[in-house]
């Protein structure tokens, strides 16, 4: 037998093309005749445009066209229905303005500095409205939307009469995706009503099918490349309206143009993490078991779409809790609208679920990994369904191993090394397990080469590189000899690269491809190899990219039998997706994370000095890639936990920290060194090859490890995320520590 | 961006007067601040007069005084053996700024130049006195975390975010300066301003003059130096506040004491009533305490910067425990 593929930790097969700057991202792509597109956006937060001259613009060097609402090429597909309809932003359809940001021109010109230019020129007239961008003194507009409705297990509010209980509310604030590579588009119109799209995207199928919608086209005449895609994260799940604006003047003026936005335009045009306030209340008997949950939710939408996510989805099964209730509003503010960012909302929850754990831990003096332990849901109560696989107990016990959670001492505030406080936090994360539906084109080549081809996505993860092991593993065919292409509208249906569904996803596909590539393979050799003559296809057995008759000793390599053939290739297209193992399992993947941080007494300032996260997340395809996977999810959680934030002036409605030197993204120095590990443990129902997701639960739950060990390192209980010195600083306590310990250096 | 244009002079003079004669020209060192500026339409130069040719990049001992050229990139200075074993504390605070690959482009001259980054001030749909005299100052009533608390007037809040000046500042710097009217030196404090009712001027620099060099005259702050930046992130952003802690001690007795702040004042803030509390004083935790209570006296703390007093006084006691304890 041949090794093994999935499982290793091969290299990514675009790596080197990464590296070398040979990977083409949609900005790398050039057109004859290209203008370049800059946005102008409106400074006022709500209002209406009252007029725009666009005299000077026009005058500058090499501007061909200003595009807005006045001169705009009507887009069919914009619902004439009711004006209360929240169906999104049309933009361009009229002079609305719902949020400061918001693109209310196109200029376009021969270089990007002089459309830049050009746009600095253009002359826009507001009327200004009152807009409402606080959240806090909105949320007397606060409302229930019917996709997210109560939910109640038990007894609603049980909590309040427990024994020991907790009853607190957490804070997150409005986190932006800014991943290093911009947003935008190329459009060329190459015939009136054929479109081409050069997309950052997660699934070119969704860009095609948005555009197919609104400009009311057959799909064959829109073709959208993604090959390289330089960081997602959610904010490229959907087709934004400054992209149909790129499109729109692109239609005008019948020549391809190309918008890349400016950083501080990626805080208003391309979604973010919704702001949320949460109340979290559990109740607990006096020896630790939980008796009630109710989880309390209200975060951020737009004016004009309301925008729902998971966010107290992991209160409702993550424990064994007989009563649990939860409820979720949305407040709409003048702002754009959200957008999954990774973990989505579930990362948001667990941040308050997993704090208020750890307080109940506190209070009733039990450690916070063996509370967790204690309520440990064996089965899913909320659906009531045994889970496909739940090895959550051997990652805690793991992460609690890797790093030495025994030498935590129980009390807060009673560790310390080089004048630091020391604290140790953990916290759990789960994600729904999902597999959707894909079609996978295998080709095998006369050479023996296989070409597998599909319209997924590969935003960073290596998709690419976990499908051709796993499409080796099935044909035996060695890795250098298989290439998955992906990227293209054209190439058969894959769903957008979200929800850590690819690899279940793409992967079974990619499995029942391959062995229908081999169905054919054998009835071909049946029917016309003599060796084989007296065989059924069902009989034959694949090996190393050979056939074998079983039982017998003739065999035929796939090159040799298209060959003896004469066929230059072999075909197969096969869809695949998910049955009723569904409606029997309640599929998740777990990861649990522990931190150690290091809090100095007197500033405030956290340092995490170790991380460990274990993931449950089936069978590792590629432990490479997985690794990476992890780590990017938890510098996504350092971020979230210690320095993200995007601020608004209410005042105006505008973000005053929209660049790279405000909006602090975690860097290397913030990253201290992050062991990943893997239970690796098979699924056995969710998919061919066993694997759950693991994107998101890399991300989930770390915010609560962190500050879960800022408590334990002060005392002090931060629930407004992101911890910054200035919410750790305690003047009197840091005073009083020094006192007691001598402390001189 | 508009359009500008741009000259490289060789000499001194032709620099000066290029754009002494030009009301929109400006000199542009390693362009880390000013393109920024120039990109987000705050400041708009019709001419950009180049220096990088000019012999300002020297670092040598004059005697016994430091002497830094006004184009000393900011990594080299901070890797420079001179600075290293003499001027230990301006090492750390250069290092404490900006990233690496910022380091390697800004120069000295530039960097004491450098433009507040308080955020209205960079955005031109904001009011800001700074930027636009008399159309009001956002910050106060806005945002304003960052801001002073030392020193600021009722038109202007904003700080001086230099690392780099503030150990000059400790370090009785001197800043020499040639212009139309010849050359002149000023002391470093005095260098920068406080923004009273003229906010839009950072300090005292005239039109057309240049900052040819900076002086460190010898002194004992060799070893017990430290240089502590409180900030968001662990690298790659500004102090929330920064304190230059320079301390001469013999015998267990604090003789002289240097103390500067960054990220509290619109420039270096020198903290000269604790660095008279601390000298004659025997470098203890109490006695650090003492001097920080001292220092904080005058701040004036606005709606979301209130914790600068709190990390102030706890900054600078730390400060002086880690440069006593060298
Ligand atoms: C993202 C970011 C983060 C940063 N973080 C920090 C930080 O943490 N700490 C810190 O201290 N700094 C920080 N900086 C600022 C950085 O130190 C300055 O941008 C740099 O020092 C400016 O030097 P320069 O040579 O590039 O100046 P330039 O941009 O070339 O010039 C700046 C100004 O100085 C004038 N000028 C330049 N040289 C002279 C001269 N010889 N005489 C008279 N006028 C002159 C120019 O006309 C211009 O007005 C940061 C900058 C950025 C962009
Ligand atoms: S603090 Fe100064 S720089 Fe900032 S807005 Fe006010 S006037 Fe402008």
């Amino acid at each position: 037998m041949k090794k093994q593929q999935t499982g290793q930790s091969m290299d990514r097969v675009d790596g080197r093309l990464k590296v070398t700057g040979g990977a083409r991202y949609f900005a790398d792509h050039h057109l004859p005749d290209l203008l370049y597109a800059a946005l102008v956006c409106s400074p006022i937060s709500s209002g209406t445009i009252k007029s725009i001259n666009t005299t000077k613009a026009l005058k500058a060097p090499g501007v061909a066209d200003v595009v807005s609402h006045l001169n705009a090429p009507p887009v069919p597909g914009y619902k004439n229905a009711d004006p209360g309809a929240k169906d999104g932003l049309k933009i361009f359809k009229d002079n609305r303005i719902y949020s400061n940001g918001q693109p209310v021109a196109v200029v376009l010109a021969n270089t990007l500095e002089r459309a830049v230019h050009a746009a600095s020129l253009v002359e826009v007239q507001y009327n200004q409205e009152t807009h409402y961008t606080d959240m806090n003194a909105s949320m007397d507009k606060a409302f229930r939307n019917n996709r997210m409705k109560d939910y109640v297990r038990g007894d609603a509010d049980a909590w309040k009469k427990a024994a020991v209980t907790v009853d607190a509310t957490y804070t997150i604030p409005l986190e932006v995706h800014n991943p290093m590579e911009l947003a935008g588009i190329i459009a060329h119109w190459d015939t009136p009503d054929t479109l081409v799209l050069y997309a950052k995207t997660q699934g070119v199928k969704n860009v095609q099918d948005t555009v197919k919608r609104l400009f009311q086209l057959p799909e064959q005449n829109i073709t959208v490349h993604s090959r390289f895609v330089g960081g997602g994260f959610g904010m490229a799940l959907r087709v934004w309206p400054m992209e149909v604006a790129t499109i729109l003047a692109a239609k005008k003026i019948r020549k391809p143009v190309k918008l890349v936005i400016t950083r501080d335009q990626m805080f208003t045009l391309v979604g973010y993490r919704p702001s949320a306030i949460q109340k979290l209340s559990l109740g607990a008997t006096s020896d630790g078991k939980l008796t009630g949950i109710t989880h309390e939710a209200v975060a951020v939408t737009s004016p004009y779409e309301d925008f729902t996510e998971g966010i107290v989805a992991m209160s409702k099964f993550m424990y064994a809790c007989p009563n649990v209730n939860t409820r979720y509003k949305l407040v709409p503010l003048n702002l754009s609208t959200p957008v999954w960012m990774r973990g989505p909302g579930e990362a948001t929850g667990a941040f308050a679920l997993e704090s208020a754990i750890d307080e109940l831990s506190y209070k009733l003096n039990i450690d916070p990994l063996q509370l967790r332990i204690l309520n440990h849901a064996d089965t899913d109560p909320e659906k009531d369904l045994p889970f496909s696989s739940k090895y959550l107990k051997e990652a805690y016990e793991l992460g609690a191993e890797k790093i030495g959670w025994t030498n935590r001492k129980a009390a807060p505030r009673s560790m310390q090394e080089d004048g630091m406080l020391v604290g140790y936090g953990m916290s759990s994360g789960t994600f729904g397990a999902f597999r959707g539906r894909a079609t996978v084109s295998a080709t095998l080549k006369s050479d023996g080469s296989l070409i597998l081809q599909s319209a997924a996505a590969d935003i960073g993860p290596g998709t690419a590189t976990a499908m051709v092991q796993i499409a080796a593993d099935v044909t035996g065919i060695a890795p250098s000899k298989i290439q998955f292409m992906l990227g293209e509208s054209a190439y058969p249906f894959a769903p957008q690269q979200g929800g850590s569904s690819t690899v279940s996803t793409l992967g079974s596909a990619v499995t029942d491809a391959c062995k229908a590539l081999q169905q054919k393979l054998a009835s071909l050799a049946v029917s016309n190899v003599p060796a084989f003559k007296n065989a059924t296809p069902e009989t034959i057995v694949f090996e190393d990219g050979q056939l074998l008759k079983a039982g017998g000793q003739e065999k035929i390599t796939y090159e040799s039998l298209l060959q003896q053939q004469q066929l230059p290739e072999v075909n197969v297209v096969a869809t695949s997706q998910s049955g009723e193992e569904r409606k029997k399992y309640s599929m998740y993947s777990f990861s649990v994370h522990f931190t150690k941080v290091h809090v100095h007494p007197q500033t405030g300032v956290v340092r995490i000095k170790h991380i460990v996260s274990v993931a449950d997340a089936g069978t590792i395809v590629n432990t490479k890639t997985a690794r990476s996977q992890m780590i990017g999810g938890v510098v996504g959680g350092i971020g979230m936990a210690l320095t993200e934030e995007a601020i608004l002036d209410h005042r105006f409605g505008r973000f005053v920290n929209n660049n790279y030197a405000d909006y602090h993204v975690p860097v290397n120095a913030d990253t201290p060194p992050t062991n990943v590990y893997f239970i690796n443990k098979k699924d056995p129902y969710i998919n061919p090859m066993g694997s759950k997701g693991m994107g998101e639960i890399a991300l989930i739950g770390f915010a609560a490890a962190v500050s879960n060990a800022v408590y334990h390192a002060t005392g002090k209980r931060v629930r407004d995320l992101p911890i910054t010195p200035d919410k750790v600083l305690d003047e009197k306590a840091a005073q009083q520590w020094k006192v007691e310990n001598k402390l001189n250096t | 961006m508009n359009q500008f244009s741009y000259v490289r002079p060789s000499s001194l003079k032709a620099a000066v007067d290029a754009v002494a004669k030009d009301n929109s020209a400006r000199f542009i060192a390693g362009g880390t601040n000013l393109l920024d500026l120039m990109k987000s339409g705050v400041v708009i130069p019709e001419k950009l007069v180049d220096i990088n040719r000019l012999p300002l990049k020297d670092i040598q001992l004059n005697g016994n005084t430091l002497h830094i050229g006004a184009l000393a990139l900011n990594s080299e200075l901070a890797a420079h053996e001179l600075v290293t074993t003499h001027h230990p504390l301006l090492a750390q605070a250069l290092l404490a700024g900006a990233s690496q690959q910022l380091r390697n482009m800004a120069t000295v001259g530039g960097n004491m130049m450098q433009r507040t980054r308080c955020t209205y001030f960079y955005d031109t749909t904001m009011p800001c006195n700074k930027r636009s005299p008399n159309s009001g100052c956002g910050a106060i009533g806005g945002i304003n975390r960052m801001h002073a608390i030392f020193g600021a007037s009722d038109s202007c809040i904003a700080v001086h975010p230099s690392d780099m000046c503030v150990a000059l500042a400790a370090l009785d710097a001197t800043v020499l300066v040639t212009g139309p009217k010849g050359n002149r030196r000023i002391p470093f404090t005095d260098f920068h301003r406080l923004p009273d009712n003229t906010p839009q001027l950072d300090n005292n620099l005239a039109k057309g003059e240049l900052i040819t060099a900076v002086e460190i005259p010898a002194n004992a702050y060799t070893k017990n130096v430290y240089y502590l930046k409180v900030r968001d992130r662990a690298s790659y952003a500004f102090a929330l506040v920064s304190v230059a802690a320079a301390l001469d001690i013999s015998n267990n007795m604090i003789r002289s004491a240097r103390l500067a702040m960054g990220g509290v004042a619109h420039k270096p803030w020198r903290l000269y009533e604790a660095e008279k509390a601390l000298a004659g004083k025997a470098p203890t935790e109490e006695n650090f305490r003492q001097a920080a209570a001292i220092a904080l006296q005058s701040a004036k703390t606005y709606q979301h910067n209130q914790f600068k007093t709190g990390l102030s006084v706890n900054s600078i006691q730390t400060a002086l425990l880690k440069a006593a304890s060298v």
